[in-house]
């Protein structure tokens, strides 16, 4: 049992969590996730660790709420606890040991960009982060990247920060030289023309795949993607690849395959539609 | 006649002759009908009951020299089990079963009696032999039900601690056998439940969870410690269950999907056995919506393989309500490594076979989701170095089998999690753990067994690897 120690509404539908788990604190490393089954007859879904409290003894998960899990997820109060957390699973992220690093965050996919941006950050790296949401409400994690290094806001409709999307600001930011690696986080959309602008220079472009996964542990294989036409596990073997390398269209494809399950399942968590909410990452 | 082959007007003694034993026939299992069951997860074979239990026994001929415990590889003492069962004396067959095998519940009814003690009982030479797994599952449920019947004793605590990587019947096993001798032990588990294979691999409808679980609390009775949701390479490494523990014993089975390496494997309705399966067990997708997690059940399931696996996958597809249900092997009936019982139930199920094919690629339509399983026949060739005839292509033979599911179940290999975070453990060059004679791995202190030693293997034969490294680990640990 894992209890919540604190619970904060970061935009319109993502919530931090920060959750007892002693171990998993002291040891976790940028990039790394846990998988969380909030109670019996509940899935096992991945989440990343977003940050992480070593005297507290807790994690930070941020979470996006897009269907029946992360809902009931969100739903939680303090006090409250989650039945199972096992991690950390999955590869750390390999930060570069100095210069300067592009860290992109996309929605939730920011979250997931934070704790690489502070590895880098701790080993004296240059961090500047470019992170983007709809609108000013749905930017988040903007104050942490803050203490971290420069921060480029992007909004779609230009109420906050640069108007358009992150890749524009990228964009500029590749122009103006410099950089020596390129982390990038968020939909599947997002992390692809992204990786697309740093592939004529080859500069390294590290992604964080988001599959279906059940166990985490290299188990089932339900977490397969595609990396330079070799098949691997993401919950193994990644999550994070070089994305000039990912097959974007088969990992967008296999994050579709329960569509009508899980309309099904939302359905039975008693809001039957999903008009208002923001794709996750990956949809 | 001292017998009437109807339950319930028996009369019995235990002063028959051979001859007489002899005479009865063996007894079949009661079973649920395979329409009705081809729809549920309730358990196909029902149990004997006393009277059948008592009859079956009888005809144990009960051998000075009985050949059918060389068979068995934890070498129960089958016929005084069952000499007990046909005195209807079911607590002392208890007591003396559970003496040499921890979880015959479990036993009875998944290890291959038939090439295991079966095939050695001397009445299977003129006729069917020994029921004896049938036996053995009777008086382990009898147990389960009787509890408080049953004496078990353990020795003080003696303040030394092991931990198991892995709850799986390698791990469990090891556990029961090390606290009996006084013994602290701590089981690691990756996943959220303990019994590996036991709880995500095999499905209810041949071993109840229940049975599981009743076994797991048993042993938590005893004192063992289950931690579950610690995976042994990210949580802790083994160098820190090396400092904290006195020895440790690995069991982490042989968890890693093989693929089968054609096109079009990453489409849309293509599982793995263990993805399909654990989705269906451990996370009970057959109760979704109820449950959260989903299973593509698919109208037509094609499932490569020949083992328990792919018979297990095949029927599960059916009752999760596949209208069609196939397996593909590449070799013949007789080659197939799955429990004869088991691929009996399958065609009684209404399970179709097609041998000697081999799958070439996996169709799929424009959304990418699987339309059928390109496949070649195969005829068999000369056998190899194993005396095994292996599969050789016919040209020209390819054909398609219509499906929109595909479940790959040909075999499984060592899982790397744990072994690429321990370089100094030596492996061989399929990644399983080597250990020596007494089952201790290059490093000391450090145990190995189970499937993460012999690659798949079964369920008997990971108990068999945790008993002895139990002794062998409470040996190394009174000696050092
Ligand atoms: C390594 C990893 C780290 C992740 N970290 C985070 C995180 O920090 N915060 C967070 O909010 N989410 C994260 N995700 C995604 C999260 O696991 C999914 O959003 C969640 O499983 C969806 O469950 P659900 O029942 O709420 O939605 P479902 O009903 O299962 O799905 C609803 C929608 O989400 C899509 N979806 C389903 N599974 C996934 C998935 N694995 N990834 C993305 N979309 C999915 C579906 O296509 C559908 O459109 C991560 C995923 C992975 C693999
Ligand atoms: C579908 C199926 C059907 C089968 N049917 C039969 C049958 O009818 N008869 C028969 O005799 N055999 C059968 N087998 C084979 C049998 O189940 C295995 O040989 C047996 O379970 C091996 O036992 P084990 O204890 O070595 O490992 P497992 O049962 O595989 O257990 C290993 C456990 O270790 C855990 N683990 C793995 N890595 C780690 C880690 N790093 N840290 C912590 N924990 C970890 C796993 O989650 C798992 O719970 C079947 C196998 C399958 C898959
Ligand atoms: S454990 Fe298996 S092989 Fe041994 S007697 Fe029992 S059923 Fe037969
Ligand atoms: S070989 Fe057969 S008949 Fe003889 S003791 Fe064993 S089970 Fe009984
Ligand atoms: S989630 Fe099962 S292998 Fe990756």
């Amino acid at each position: 049992m894992h209890k919540i120690l604190s619970k904060r509404k970061l935009s319109p539908n993502v919530t931090r969590l920060d959750v007892l788990a002693e171990r998993i604190a002291a040891i976790r490393l940028p990039g790394q996730f846990v998988i969380v089954r909030r109670g019996e007859g509940a899935e096992r879904i991945p989440l990343t660790i977003a940050d992480s409290d070593a005297k507290a003894g807790s994690i930070a998960l941020v979470i996006q709420a897009v269907g029946k899990s992360t809902r009931e997820l969100v739903a939680l109060e303090e006090g409250e606890s989650i039945q199972d957390i096992s991690g950390p699973l999955g590869r750390p992220t390999e930060l570069i040991e100095s210069g300067h690093a592009l860290c992109v965050g996309g929605g939730v996919g920011t979250a997931v960009v934070h704790p690489i941006a502070q590895g880098l950050f701790r080993r004296g790296v240059r961090v500047t982060s470019v992170i983007g949401g709809r609108s000013k409400e749905w930017v988040i994690f903007e104050e942490e990247l803050r203490r971290l290094g420069e921060v480029v806001v992007c909004t779609d409709d230009g109420s906050y920060g640069r108007k358009g999307f992150v890749t524009d600001a990228v964009k500029d930011l590749l122009a103006a030289g410099g950089v020596d690696v390129v982390y990038a986080i968020g939909p599947v959309p997002m992390m692809r023309a992204v990786a697309e602008l740093t592939r004529p220079a080859s500069l390294h472009t590290s992604v964080s795949l988001n599959p279906v996964m059940v166990d985490g542990t290299g188990m089932c294989g339900g977490c397969r993607v595609s990396i330079g036409g070799e098949t691997k596990f993401a919950c193994v073997d990644g999550p994070e690849f070089d994305g000039h390398q990912v097959d974007f269209d088969l990992l967008a494809d296999r994050l579709s395959i329960y569509r009508p399950q899980e309309q099904k399942s939302l359905a039975r968590h008693g809001e039957a539609c999903l008009i208002g909410l923001e794709k996750p990452k990956g949809a | 006649m001292l017998f009437f082959r109807r339950e319930g007007t028996i009369t019995l003694s235990n002063k028959i002759t051979a001859k007489e034993r002899l005479q009865i026939n063996r007894q079949r299992m009661p079973e649920q009908d395979a329409t009705a069951r081809a729809a549920n997860f309730q358990e196909v074979n029902l149990g004997f009951g006393e009277q059948l239990a008592m009859l079956e026994a009888q005809r144990c001929l009960q051998c000075r020299e009985a050949k059918c415990i060389a068979g068995c590889p934890v070498m129960v003492d089958i016929p005084r089990f069952i000499n007990y069962v046909a005195e209807g004396n079911f607590a002392a067959a208890a007591e003396n079963l559970l003496r040499d095998n921890a979880l015959p519940a479990v036993t009875g009814r998944v290890c291959p009696q038939e090439t295991q003690c079966e095939a050695r009982c001397v009445r299977g030479q003129k006729g069917a032999p020994v029921a004896i797994g049938y036996l053995e599952r009777f008086v382990a449920d009898w147990a389960r039900h009787n509890e408080g019947s049953i004496v078990t004793t353990h020795a003080p605590r003696m303040g030394r601690k092991i931990a198991i990587v892995g709850s799986g019947p390698a791990g469990l096993t090891a556990a029961g056998e090390l606290v009996r001798v006084g013994h602290s032990v701590t089981i690691y588990e990756a996943l959220h439940k303990p019994g590996g294979v036991l709880v995500y691999g095999i499905p209810e409808f041949r071993l109840p969870k229940k049975i599981v679980h009743d076994e797991v609390q048993r042993l938590k009775k005893t004192g063992v410690k289950i931690e579950c949701n610690v995976i042994i390479g990210r949580t802790y490494t083994l160098q820190d269950l090396r400092q904290r523990f006195d020895a440790v014993f690995i069991a982490n089975g042989a968890g890693l999907p093989v693929f089968m390496n054609v096109p079009g494997e990453n489409l849309k309705g293509v599982y793995s056995a263990n993805e399909y399966l654990t989705r269906v067990n451990l996370m009970e997708a057959y109760d979704f919506p109820k449950t959260d997690t989903p299973v593509l059940a698919g109208r037509r399931v094609a499932t490569i393989g020949g083992g328990n696996v792919a018979m297990d996958a095949a029927r599960t597809a059916k009752r999760v309500g596949a209208e069609q249900s196939s397996i593909g092997y590449r070799r013949t009936r007789a080659e197939m490594p799955a429990r004869a019982e088991e691929i009996h139930h399958a065609e009684q199920e209404g399970i179709a076979f097609e041998f000697l094919v081999a799958p070439l690629e996996v169709l799929g339509n424009a959304q990418r989701w699987v339309t059928g399983l390109k496949c070649r026949r195969m005829r068999l060739g000369e056998p190899d170095e194993s005396g095994r005839r292996s599969p050789v292509p016919i040209p020209g033979s390819e054909f398609v089998i219509e499906c929109d599911l595909v479940i790959v179940a040909i075999g499984s290999r060592a899982n790397p999690l744990l072994t690429a975070t321990c370089p100094e453990l030596k492996l061989n060059k399929w990644g399983n753990i080597e250990v020596d004679a007494s089952g201790m791995t290059s490093l000391p202190g450090v145990f190995a067994g189970g499937d993460i030693v012999r690659g798949a293997a079964t369920v008997i034969l990971a108990m068999g690897d945790g008993k002895r490294a139990a002794r062998t680990i409470d040996v190394y640990l009174k000696r050092g």
